[in-house]
């Protein structure tokens, strides 16, 4: 099997510590542009999956990686899609204002992968790709937006996760 | 010096009146049009329009302009978009683009949005100089026409019931390959600059509404927006 842009989609997960809690009035203009922002997500071209909590919304009440660490996880059909939704849609001011109400990270907060087409990935997962980014720098298995690398110099990597859906 | 040849390129300025044209559509234009609008014949313009193409400062392709498809819609005509390739040429050789991606990535690490910011917002407000806030839609049209960054009026006059408000949407980013690069921190700059030319109490205002392919911003009246 080869990882062709079909057989592969790109799986991307960032962490955010917030400076205050979610219910602080100092973060209210973050709070308020969640359900848009998500919502043109999921309409967004290229948008296939992003994790959301049971009976939730969006994932701001998981805490895989600490008790104040919100965590965004999704899934796009390519590295193109999900730039163009983070960086060209009403993503960009809330990135544009995130020192207001995240601290900055010193480490690497956002981490690149491919996936088999289908499978979703786990937060477990998505934490292990932090870690490998943080631990041995980019490489096929966990990448930046600056130091990408394709599906197919991801194969090897893609084979040895079986699809889930 | 391939950068060279493709801008000598403009020098001719029936070539560089059909660039122009292309460039200010933003969208795919078929020789006849181009040939209209810079006032020369079609072989002409065609010509012209080949060598640019050549020269690397436009794509060409093939559509069928009446938009019908299958037999009797007509052969598909050459069409010409701008190409996304930069070029610029510096004497003596002098690479600024360096110096600014090297100090946005410090300025990411050490996380000075705040005071690039602030600067950029200084700067804005000292370009524009003693002049009051812009008046209007026009006159930011102009304005930033003149810091290169292709804006045009969309909205205005048009569509049913009048509920389109006219917005200025830009083209060009003038800082794109660092803003591609680190785009939350270059587009809050750009966005600060914008302000300060603007004036943040005037009758427009900038915001940031960003597309694929355009400026982050757009500029839109003050008085749309107590929302």
């Amino acid at each position: 099997m080869t990882a062709s842009a079909h057989a592969a989609h790109l799986a991307q997960l960032n962490v955010a510590t917030l400076r205050h809690p979610l219910d602080d009035p100092r973060v209210a203009p973050f709070v308020e542009m969640l359900d848009p922002v998500n919502a043109a997500a999921d309409g967004a071209p290229g948008f296939v999956w992003r994790l959301v909590e049971d009976g939730e919304a969006d994932a701001t009440g998981l805490r895989p990686a600490g008790e104040d660490v919100i965590v965004n996880l999704s899934v796009w059909e390519t590295q193109e899609a999900l730039w163009d939704f983070a960086y060209r849609s009403g993503h960009l001011e809330v990135m544009r204002r995130r020192r207001d109400w995240f601290a900055r990270h010193v480490e690497a907060h956002l981490v690149l992968w491919w996936v088999p087409a289908g499978h979703v990935p786990t937060v477990g997962e998505a934490l292990e790709r932090l870690a490998d980014l943080r631990a041995h720098g980019p490489s096929p298995r966990a990448f930046t937006f600056a130091s990408s690398y394709t599906a197919a110099q991801a194969a090897p990597d893609l084979q040895a996760v079986p699809p889930t859906l | 010096m391939e950068d060279i040849n493709a801008i000598a390129l403009l020098q001719d300025p029936v070539r560089r009146r059909l660039y122009e044209y292309v460039v200010a559509q933003g969208r795919e234009v078929g020789r006849n049009e181009a040939a209209e609008a810079a006032g020369v014949a079609r072989t002409l313009a065609a010509h012209h329009l080949d060598r640019l193409t050549e020269g690397g400062l436009l794509e060409s392709g093939s559509r069928r302009l009446t938009g019908r498809s299958g037999p009797g819609a007509g052969r598909p005509a050459k069409v010409y978009t701008r190409a996304r390739a930069e070029r610029s040429v510096s004497l003596p050789a002098r690479d600024y683009r360096t110096a600014a991606e090297l100090l946005a990535e410090a300025a990411e690490q050490a996380g000075l949005d705040a005071g690039l910011c602030a600067a950029a917002r200084r700067r804005g407000e000292a370009l524009r100089g003693s002049a009051t806030p812009c008046g209007d839609l026009d006159e930011a049209v102009a304005m930033l026409a003149t810091r290169g960054y292709e804006p045009h009026l969309e909205g205005a006059g048009s569509g049913e019931g009048a509920t389109t408000e006219p917005v200025v949407r830009m083209r060009n980013c003038p800082f794109h390959a660092v803003a591609e690069r680190f785009p939350p921190l270059v587009c809050g700059m750009n966005l600060a600059l914008l302000e300060g030319l603007l004036g943040t109490d005037g009758a427009v205002r900038a915001r940031m509404d960003a597309r694929p392919g355009e400026c982050c911003v757009v500029v839109e009246n003050s008085k749309n927006n107590d929302d």
